[in-house]
């Protein structure tokens, strides 16, 4: 039955997030982004003792799919579970709060979903375990190198197998969270590297490189237009040996498969960048109607729409994309939980989401004038912090090229 | 909790209206639009899908089907897929129908009710668009005034479907100021003095549904005639469903251009390939797909809030500016994916586009 209706532990666990943002996140925003490159510190401890006793474990079991408890008897039917509904939702209140702290969780994040999406059983024990205990850590993901971004398939960074070790050589750029990953705590980077580069996107595997490891270098920091909370590394592997079984997957290069595997990764993270976009959106539409609210102006839903002010249109403009957006995002993630295959509608909800909050966003700064464009407020940082997600997980125009495959029916060959 | 999957009963209305549209409404909707008229029979055969106001209570002889905005958004659609005049023809019914329904006397009910239930498609529309670029809902210029123990109306009434052959008008008007809630339905029979029914009207899409405007001069009607007597109706809600009925069938043939064009962009070739293979063309069907998901979520989760008790008029307001403005730019694109070809009468895309046109001024034509 088509419903709209959240389930009690989804609203009861926003609630909760929603108090958390207002009042962690809220009122080191305007900090955190004036001060690029220092850690929230309060936030990350808060959010590390709060994940570990598993009492809000919202952004620690996100885009995990159905849900079945761990004494259960593990022959029973999985019932559809939330969980790809519930981590939306709280990326969502996270985001609103503010999304570079939100991208500063310390959470397996990227590298956790692909060490859950493609690894074996001990692999999940030996490198997820780490996030339930001790001090802080990160996860991260580098595939982005100085020569390729959307063109995954063209990573130049190898991986040669030499006796027990994979040998990695290469140098990666964009990695989110790589420095809190690799220098700041005791977590890992999971590294896309060639093991055949004649055998072309089919060669690409994803290895697990644990901080630590002699051979991996934190070279900088980006500078970045937003989301300046969130750090973005540049790493270096020079004869970087890791061991043989941190490969994620088969070693073996199948040209059928292959790179499915690790793209399959963006069906669950992509709905959770939209979810990002769309909270850092909702907070400069709540924004903008409360100060149209405190001047009187009122939205007159129901008249002739000829009759609107071009105030009042862009503002009911606004509120449909963005909630366009939403329930497109909400679509993905519930497809997720009733083990749906959502490649379609991860894009097309990220596609949306993207460009729509990024629009919604300066469309804000404008409508509020001078007041708007001030570093007094959050809406020029929000607007600043939603265009990255247009252009990470696949930027809008990949995101399109996937949509326009999967309608037509075309394959990469056909449609480039 | 969150789903977006319809029930199975809904999917089977799904799948007859699927069967029918393809069956009864595809194959003879450009003839339909080219001779101003539709097929022979297509009303009684829409009528016998006894679907379109299957939420009569069965106290009066109806199906007694839950009333659901959802179920009608579902249904809507396919109708909107099969053809848009056929689609509002095929629902015109209700909207006399579920008002009566909803705020009608024991008296009213017991009187009209049994038109719906019967073999045949019952003659009765209503009247609710005004003959003016500054038409609006809240602000209508038809006024009903009390005069005796009964009321007089007068004002112009265009687009109203299927006017022709109606015996019964239900005319929306203005008893007070302005705003939704100063807004009555009267019960106004053919004969009634001072009412004159327009020749067809000549509009640029929905060609085969039979359009008319009614003049309304000092009608006099009986107090009995206010639709809810004393109480009277909530307008507001029933232009709520109304707006559930027109975005859906904006969706529907959305999804009609969408296919269309799919299929044609993959067949035509230039510079020695599919036109689908250019990115061009390609992120423009994209866009497409994209956005009619886009305006069919939101679609559903208005009809929800009304499925909820609830007024809706922000959701649904919302969802048919957009299922308006997407229905546009969708049937657009695919006339413009074919070229040429998309406008030559030959093909169904230059039709789409000229009903998607009609949606922003389509307000209260239909209603689930």
């Amino acid at each position: 039955m088509i419903d709209f209706e959240h389930h009690p532990v989804v609203a009861q666990t926003a609630m909760m997030i929603n108090q958390m943002a207002a009042s962690m996140m809220r009122p080191v925003a305007r900090e955190m982004d004036e001060h690029e490159h220092e850690d929230p510190v309060a936030y990350i401890n808060f959010m590390y003792d709060v994940m570990k006793s598993g009492a809000g474990g919202a952004a620690a079991t996100q885009f995990t799919g159905g849900s079945r408890k761990k004494d259960q008897d593990p022959n029973a039917p999985k019932k559809p579970g939330f969980g790809n509904v519930l981590g939306a939702v709280s990326i969502e209140m996270m985001s609103w709060g503010d999304a570079g702290i939100y991208l500063a969780t310390p959470v397996a994040g990227l590298g956790g979903a692909a060490v859950a999406a493609a690894g074996t059983e001990e692999q999940k024990e030996r490198f997820l375990k780490r996030f339930n205990e001790g001090d802080p850590k990160w996860g991260a993901m580098a595939i982005t190198e100085p020569g390729c971004g959307s063109d995954s398939a063209a990573i130049t960074t190898t991986a040669r197998l030499d006796g027990d070790h994979w040998v990695l050589n290469g140098h990666k750029i964009f990695v989110t969270s790589g420095k809190r990953a690799i220098k700041d705590s005791n977590g890992f980077v999971v590294v896309w590297a060639t093991v055949d580069k004649s055998a072309g996107r089919a060669g690409i595997k994803s290895f697990v490189v644990e901080a630590g490891t002699p051979g991996m270098t934190l070279l900088g920091l980006e500078k970045k237009h937003g989301i300046r909370c969130s750090d973005t590394a540049q790493i270096v592997f020079e004869n970087c040996r890791v061991p043989k079984d941190n490969l994620l997957g088969s070693a073996e290069v199948d040209l059928n498969k292959g790179f499915k595997g690790v793209m399959a990764t963006f069906d669950a993270t992509r709905p959770a960048v939209a979810a990002s976009a769309i909270g850092i959106g909702r907070a400069a539409l709540e924004f903008v109607k409360e100060e149209l609210d405190k001047a009187g102006v009122k939205l007159r839903y129901g008249i002739n729409p000829h009759k609107l002010t071009a105030r009042e249109r862009d503002v009911m403009e606004m509120e449909a994309n963005l909630k366009a957006a939403w329930l497109l995002t909400l679509k993905a993630a519930w497809m997720s939980d009733n083990k749906k295959h959502n490649n379609l509608e991860a894009s097309i909800c990220k596609a949306k989401a993207g460009l729509a909050v990024t629009q919604l966003t300066q469309k804000a700064v404008e409508l509020m004038g001078p007041l708007g464009y001030s570093r007094d407020i959050l809406l020029e940082k929000w607007m600043r912090d939603a265009k990255i997600n247009d252009i990470f997980e696949g930027t809008q125009q990949i995101n399109m090229l996937i949509i326009a495959r999967r309608i037509l029916g075309y394959g990469r060959e056909q449609l480039k | 909790m969150y789903s977006f999957e319809p029930t199975e009963e809904q999917q089977s209305i799904i799948d007859t209206v699927r069967d029918f549209a393809k069956t009864e409404m595809r194959p003879k909707s450009m003839e339909a639009d080219e001779k101003d008229s539709l097929p022979e029979g297509f009303l009684q055969k829409s009528w016998d899908l006894g679907l379109a106001v299957a939420a009569i209570p069965e106290a009066y002889g109806g199906s007694g089907i839950e009333r659901s905005a959802i179920t009608g958004a579902l249904l809507a659609e396919e109708l909107g897929y099969g053809d848009v005049a056929m689609g509002i023809a095929t629902l015109v019914p209700a909207l006399v129908a579920y008002p009566i329904v909803d705020y009608g006397t024991e008296e009213q009910k017991k009187k009209y009710l049994p038109l719906f239930t019967g073999s045949a498609f019952p003659k009765a529309t209503a009247a609710l668009v005004e003959p003016s670029m500054d038409f609006d809902a809240t602000e209508l210029t038809t006024t009903a005034k009390k005069r005796g123990a009964g009321y007089v109306l007068s004002g112009k009434k265009c687009l109203v479907p299927l006017g022709s052959s109606a015996e019964l008008y239900l005319v929306f008007a203005r008893e007070g100021g302005s705003g939704f809630e100063n807004v009555q339905a009267f019960i106004v029979p053919r004969g009634a003095k001072g009412l004159s029914v327009s020749e067809k009207e000549k509009n640029m899409g929905v060609k085969a549904l039979d359009t008319v405007r009614l003049t309304l001069e000092d009608v006099e009607v009986p107090a009995d005639a206010r639709l809810g007597g004393e109480k009277g109706i909530d307008f507001e809600k029933i232009m709520s469903f109304s707006r559930i009925a027109l975005s859906a069938l904006a969706v529907g043939v959305s999804r009609a251009a969408l296919d269309h064009s799919v299929t044609y962009a993959k067949e035509r070739t230039a510079f020695g390939e599919a036109i689908g293979q250019r990115q061009a063309v390609a992120f423009m069907i994209a866009d497409m797909a994209l956005e009619i998901d886009a305006t069919r979520v939101l679609l559903w989760e208005a009809a929800w809030h009304l499925d909820k008790g609830e007024k809706g008029t922000q959701e649904t307001y919302l969802t048919k500016m957009y299922a308006d403005k997407i229905a546009l730019k969708v049937t657009d694109n695919a006339v413009q994916v074919m070229g040429g070809h998309g406008y030559i009468r030959e093909n169904p895309v230059e039709g789409w586009l000229r009903h998607a046109r009609g949606f922003a001024t389509f307000d209260g034509m239909a209603l689930v």
